[in-house]
């Protein structure tokens, strides 16, 4: 296996450009929404509005100012799938279509996918949807194509701040760890990063630097794996059918049967 | 967001609808009334082989709607083989520990069973239900009839199986990432007793219907009185143990609930131990209260995550 690679975004040089979401929208030739017809979202300059089955990059702006208007500031924030390493979509899969390739990534295979939508609901992140030109599950590959030949993922070749930043996840975590740093000497101590562990699913192959909670960038501080309930759920569900069981056997013994006979018709 | 109770909160709907719901129902149905058929079989009396018929006569049909509804709502349909076999390899495609998997192997499992003692009931019978079947009363499938060793091998496998997949459809929420489905382990077990009160009364119902008064019906009757009082317990426990996530259910969602508890479970309670007399008309609505209970829980469970 090749070294893992992945995604550092550092979200404090994002300027919202957009060029990572028409990069990868012209590489992997997704199409437009509505059918290309301009509908604004009302939600500042977010007319993306979210990850989808069409939409493998989404930049979010955050606007944070207070009523006077005389401090604030704008968050922004190039969202894409995590490639976690402990991956609940891969894990609950029923056809196989997700694998994890060579690079550590996660990938969904057009060809073998059904379209069961389990993936969708298994995400902790909310990547993944269908894609209604080829009514697949679909989401980021982190450019698998253009990986196997040696070359970067189009979003980040095309990011002009280097706000996403593609290479081997080692490198990556020192460059970030050294990125926190510099930022805390400056005197932005809010900034830390997230999924650059372990502990968040085993790693995030695609991290991030942020300033503030990961629920302000619409991440979720907890991700779980959707198979946490899978042991406990089966148990309480055996029990369940015992009880259903004994309540049956007790029911059809002999003693009682010829009660409430009366009446009837 | 900044405020969701749960980091459930931060994750996308599938899109499972009307389709899934109604597998959920039907399927609940389906591995009820097998389970409870076997279960006649097994412990009621000789007089009530006509009701366990029923039970089979009704899992059959049932599991095959179920297959059709689980296809049409795939978003590829002609791909749903893919479920149970691999496409590149040809090699059988399991996963124990997706749901989903496991559930694709149990519906054409439990179908076989089904089919198999759909076939052996049809055997038995001397006036068959419906004439349109007449043409598959095949003698030798009486053999599948327990109290032979084959019959009872097939009833205990089948009821095992039928009991799965009335339940596998709460943990195949639960094994997910989305608000209420995920934020509680419970959900397995309310599919699993709601499948039971579901079943027993849809077979009193028929049973009544047809003017039948057999034992198994009353011990029906009364197994359900049992189900349903552990059923309204499940549901207290199932929005305990949703802690704050169940404020999402402060709602119109909530009042379908409340009303599904009242009118599904608590009346049908009622009107059993307060009737002296069990008359064909407060049977059947009791009945009818339960299987329409049954059907708009799965639609709040289902519809209310999906609503996030």
């Amino acid at each position: 296996m090749a070294e893992p690679m992945g995604f550092y975004t550092d979200t404090t040089v994002c300027i919202g450009c957009k060029a990572c979401e028409v990069a990868c929208k012209e590489w992997n030739q997704l199409p437009s929404t509505a059918g290309g017809a301009n509908t604004l979202s009302g939600d500042s300059y977010d007319n993306t509005r979210q990850l989808d089955g069409i939409h493998w990059r989404h930049v979010k702006f955050i606007e944070q100012f207070p009523e006077d208007r005389k401090d604030g500031r704008w968050l922004l924030m190039s969202d894409v799938c995590k490639h976690c390493v402990q991956a609940g979509c891969l894990e609950v899969c029923p056809t196989g279509a997700i694998i994890r390739t060579e690079f550590d990534t996660v990938v969904i295979q057009s060809n073998t996918c059904n379209g069961c939508r389990d993936c969708i609901a298994a995400c902790p992140f909310g990547v993944i949807d269908i894609n209604p030109v080829s009514n697949t599950a679909q989401k980021c590959t982190l450019c698998y194509d253009r990986m196997q030949a040696g070359m970067e993922p189009a979003c980040s070749k095309a990011c002009p701040t280097d706000s996403i930043q593609f290479g081997p996840i080692r490198e990556l975590r020192e460059r970030a760890e050294k990125r926190v740093a510099q930022l805390h000497d400056t005197g932005e101590k809010r900034a830390y990063l997230y999924g650059a562990d372990e502990k968040m699913l085993g790693g995030l192959n695609s991290f991030y630097l942020l300033v503030d909670r990961p629920e302000v960038y619409g991440l979720p501080p907890d991700p779980k794996m959707p198979t946490r309930n899978l042991v406990p759920g089966s148990l309480y569900a055996v029990f369940g059918a015992l009880i259903v069981g004994l309540a049956g056997i007790f029911s059809f013994r002999d003693r009682g049967a010829s009660e409430r006979v009366e009446g009837e018709r | 967001m900044i405020d969701a109770p749960s980091s459930t909160w931060f994750t996308s709907s599938p899109h499972w609808g009307w389709y899934i719901i109604a597998y959920f129902f039907l399927g609940g149905l389906a591995g009820g009334c097998y389970f409870l058929a076997s279960l006649i079989d097994l412990a009621g009396r000789p007089e009530d082989r006509r009701l366990a018929r029923l039970g089979y006569y009704v899992a059959f049909p049932l599991v095959l709607i179920c297959g059709l509804l689980l296809t049409i709502d795939l978003g590829r349909p002609l791909r749903f083989w893919h479920m149970l076999i691999q496409r590149n390899t040809f090699e059988p495609m399991f996963k124990a520990w997706s749901p989903m998997s496991f559930g694709s192997w149990a519906v054409l499992v439990f179908g076989i069973f089904s089919f198999l003692s759909f076939l052996a009931a049809l055997a038995e019978e001397d006036r068959p239900i419906y004439r349109g079947v007449r043409r598959l009363r095949f003698a030798w499938f009486q053999q599948l009839r327990p109290p032979s060793p084959l019959g009872t091998a097939l009833a205990v496998i089948g009821g095992i199986a039928g009991y799965f997949l009335a339940g596998y459809t709460g943990i195949l929420l639960a094994v997910t990432n989305r608000p209420i489905w995920a934020d509680t382990p419970l959900l397995g077990l309310l599919f699993i007793v709601s499948a039971a009160s579901s079943s027993a009364a849809l077979l009193v119902l028929l049973a009544y219907r047809r003017g039948w008064t057999m034992p198994g019906v009353r011990n029906l009757l009364r197994m359900d009185d049992w189900v349903l009082a552990f059923e309204v317990v499940v549901v207290i426990a199932v929005i305990v143990s949703l802690g704050p996530v169940a404020r999402a259910w402060l709602n119109v969602w909530g009042l379908l609930l409340a009303f599904t508890v009242v009118g599904g479970m608590i009346v049908p309670l009622v009107m059993s131990w307060r009737a002296r007399t069990l008359t064909l008309s407060n049977v059947t609505t009791a009945a009818t209260l339960v299987l329409v209970g049954g059907l708009l829980l799965r639609i709040v469970i289902v519809l209310s995550s999906e609503a996030i």
